[in-house]
């Protein structure tokens, strides 16, 4: 299924992509930075939006696959379920935030906030993040294949960070621990599944909740 | 700084070395809807009868834009309060009465419980700045959304729950570790201000298939403008907590010094609303008897939500129980003034996740106590619409009313009683 978003209302186009069945796929043309593409679908099929996205591409969703063939606006893959998003360019703010599971990944570089929140998903960005990634990140896998901006994992739970880059500094109760043989099995088979041929796996830092904010003493 | 209280204050914050934390709401005297009396009928004005002539009460929110509106039938619902603050059996029980009465009840921080959904005829799903629990299986399974700003115990502060309360269903609904001191996060993490939540509203009536009315919370602190923003974002409900809203915990300095009194907020919140017809206003903080309602309802709100109200109805600091006294006591306070919600040792099993205490709470005569208090309270309401000679609760005005203090009559912008005086104007 062919869709103009030229002569399509974005509330059109996504009752359409609801009305199909598991298997199916669809192209959405000229999306032109529309915000909330492709949200809420809840079968396993293909959307492909054929140039920039706005906010919430692919947000809300549950088995379906989404490709982004150019740029996402804020909050690609949002309080995703299961399934993927995939953004070929650069993503904004808050990328994959709290997302349940599925898997959320960004060719080119993220804006802030990518990872925050998240919640069992797996948020994977190519190349740089900007500051707060993984702030309050409860649960989860964050693999950054270039550099991190400042406040990586500030306030983390049990979600870990890796970086192939440089770190520019943690946040609070964020601490870097040693790999391990398991660290570097998901770093490797990650990369691998989703083409970050520069990621070295022995080579990444693994970034995760030093648990020194999770009580206050009280009685 | 002399008083008792004072030095309390003082020797509680040497010993722990930081805030104090509870529950319950603002301890403090405020301007409050006891400041405000109705001018009910008599020559001048015909009053209705009150034993048979018919007084309306069906609320009808979000019909603007929701597919499928919400209906209640009585001006009065449930505010969010979470499973975790709350016991499953309360949250049942609150489900219950709602349905009973045909009223609405909401979630909280940390999502939807099946006990809830299947025991609340209406209820209306909170997106809150954590998305604890937060998925849009439920989202799809609400009858209406709630898009949280702040709330009016702690505006511009985000929810708190003590490990003690964090248990295996709690956290796993939470997604986090068990029996760690929850903190959520004041602001949302994926829009920051209005042109965003306008997207956002968007994204949720996309998930929704535009079904439910949105509606939008705010704590009430700038409040004319903070309900004008989220009109225009797209909210169809916007739900104003003033400072005696209560809480299931967070710090005392906020509960006692943050926002502006919910008697003050009203007016500002209708004034506001003025250029949006279709959109309805829900107010709440402190709401008790029938006589708030109907105070809140002349001042301009279509609805109000009750939280510690339906608490206390449901048993909170209830004085029956035999093991009531030495509970209490157990958490160094006592029945009548217990806001130890935080603790998690609920003597009466609604604030607690303690599966002993939890039986103490019997989720159907619970139901059963606060279906009754809603009934009473929309009695009261309709009572005294019809002495002020309204056929329907919803045609309670601000010419009702007048102030008995020089405060209030500024705050509500009604007229000190036995003169013409409304301070400021």
């Amino acid at each position: 299924m062919d869709i103009d978003l030229s002569v399509t209302s974005v509330r059109d186009a996504n009752a359409a992509l609801r009305a199909l069945p598991a298997g199916a796929s669809a192209r959405l043309a000229s999306p032109a930075g529309r915000h909330n593409l492709a949200v809420g679908l809840t079968e396993a099929i293909t959307v492909e939006i054929d140039g920039t996205a706005g906010y919430y591409a692919g947000g809300l969703g549950r088995d379906a696959t989404v490709l982004v063939r150019g740029t996402a606006g804020w909050g690609a893959g949002e309080n995703l379920m299961s399934g993927l998003v995939r953004v070929d360019g650069d993503a904004s703010q808050s990328l994959g935030s709290c997302a349940h599971g599925g898997t959320v990944v960004v060719h080119g570089s993220a804006s802030l906030r990518a990872g925050i929140s998240l919640k069992g998903g797996t948020v994977l960005v190519a190349g740089d993040v900007g500051d707060h990634c993984g702030f309050m990140a409860q649960a989860g896998t964050i693999l950054i294949g270039g550099d991190a901006g400042r406040g990586l994992g500030d306030s983390l739970y049990e979600a870990v960070i890796y970086v192939a880059g440089k770190i520019r500094d943690l946040g609070a109760d964020a601490r870097i621990e040693e790999l391990a043989e398991a660290d570097v099995e998901l770093v490797a088979r990650l990369a691998k599944q989703h083409g970050f041929d520069h990621i070295d796996p022995e080579n990444v830092t693994r970034v995760a909740s030093a648990r020194q904010l999770y009580h206050w003493g009280t009685p | 700084m002399s008083s008792d209280s004072s030095f309390d204050g003082i020797r509680e914050r040497a010993r722990l070395g930081r805030y104090p934390i509870r529950g319950g709401g603002a301890r403090r005297a405020v301007p409050a809807f006891d400041d405000l009396t109705f001018l009910t009928a008599s020559a001048s004005r015909y009053p209705l009868e009150g034993y048979r002539e018919a007084c309306a009460t069906r609320t009808v929110l979000g019909a603007a834009n929701a597919r499928d509106p919400v209906v209640l039938e009585i001006p009065i619902t449930i505010a969010g309060m979470s499973f975790g603050a709350l016991s499953a059996p309360a949250k049942e029980a609150l489900g219950r009465a709602a349905s009973e009465v045909g009223t609405a009840t909401t979630t909280g921080d940390g999502g939807m419980t099946p006990e809830e959904r299947m025991s609340s005829k209406t209820l209306v799903y909170q997106c809150l700045p954590s998305r604890y629990g937060f998925n849009p299986d439920d989202l799809r399974a609400a009858d209406a959304i709630e898009v949280v700003l702040g709330q009016g115990a702690k505006p511009g502060g985000g929810g708190m729950l003590m490990g003690q309360k964090l248990g295996p269903r709690v956290a796993a609904m939470r997604t986090l570790p068990e029996g760690i001191d929850q903190r959520s996060a004041c602001r949302h993490p994926d829009w920051t201000g209005p042109d965003d939540l306008r997207i956002k509203i968007e994204e949720l009536r996309e998930a929704t298939d535009w079904r439910v009315p949105v509606f939008v919370k705010i704590g009430a602190t700038r409040v004319y403008h903070d309900v004008r923003l989220a009109a225009t974002a797209g909210a169809d409900v916007v739900v104003v907590d003033g400072m005696q809203g209560g809480t299931g915990a967070t710090q005392d300095v906020f509960i006692e010094h943050t926002g502006i009194p919910t008697l003050a907020a009203v007016r500002l919140a209708a004034d506001a609303l003025a250029d949006f017809p279709d959109v309805k206003l829900i107010v709440s903080g402190g709401v008790r008897s029938g006589a708030d309602v109907a105070k809140a309802l002349a001042l301009g709100a279509d609805a109000v939500s009750v939280g510690m109200a339906a608490l206390v109805a449901l048993g909170c600091n209830d004085t029956v129980h035999d093991f009531g006294p030495a509970s209490y006591a157990e958490l160094g306070t006592t029945a009548g003034g217990c806001t130890a919600c935080h603790t998690g040792g609920c003597p009466v099993g609604i604030a607690t996740q303690s599966p002993a205490l939890q039986a103490r709470l019997d989720p159907v005569r619970g139901a059963e106590r606060v279906a009754n208090y809603l009934r009473a309270i929309t009695m009261e309401t309709t009572m005294l619409a019809r002495a002020c000679g309204k056929a329907d609760v919803h045609h309670l005005e601000p010419e009702d009313l007048v102030a008995l203090t020089v405060e209030a009559a500024a705050m509500a912008r009604v007229p000190l009683a036995g003169t013409e005086w409304i301070p400021g104007r």
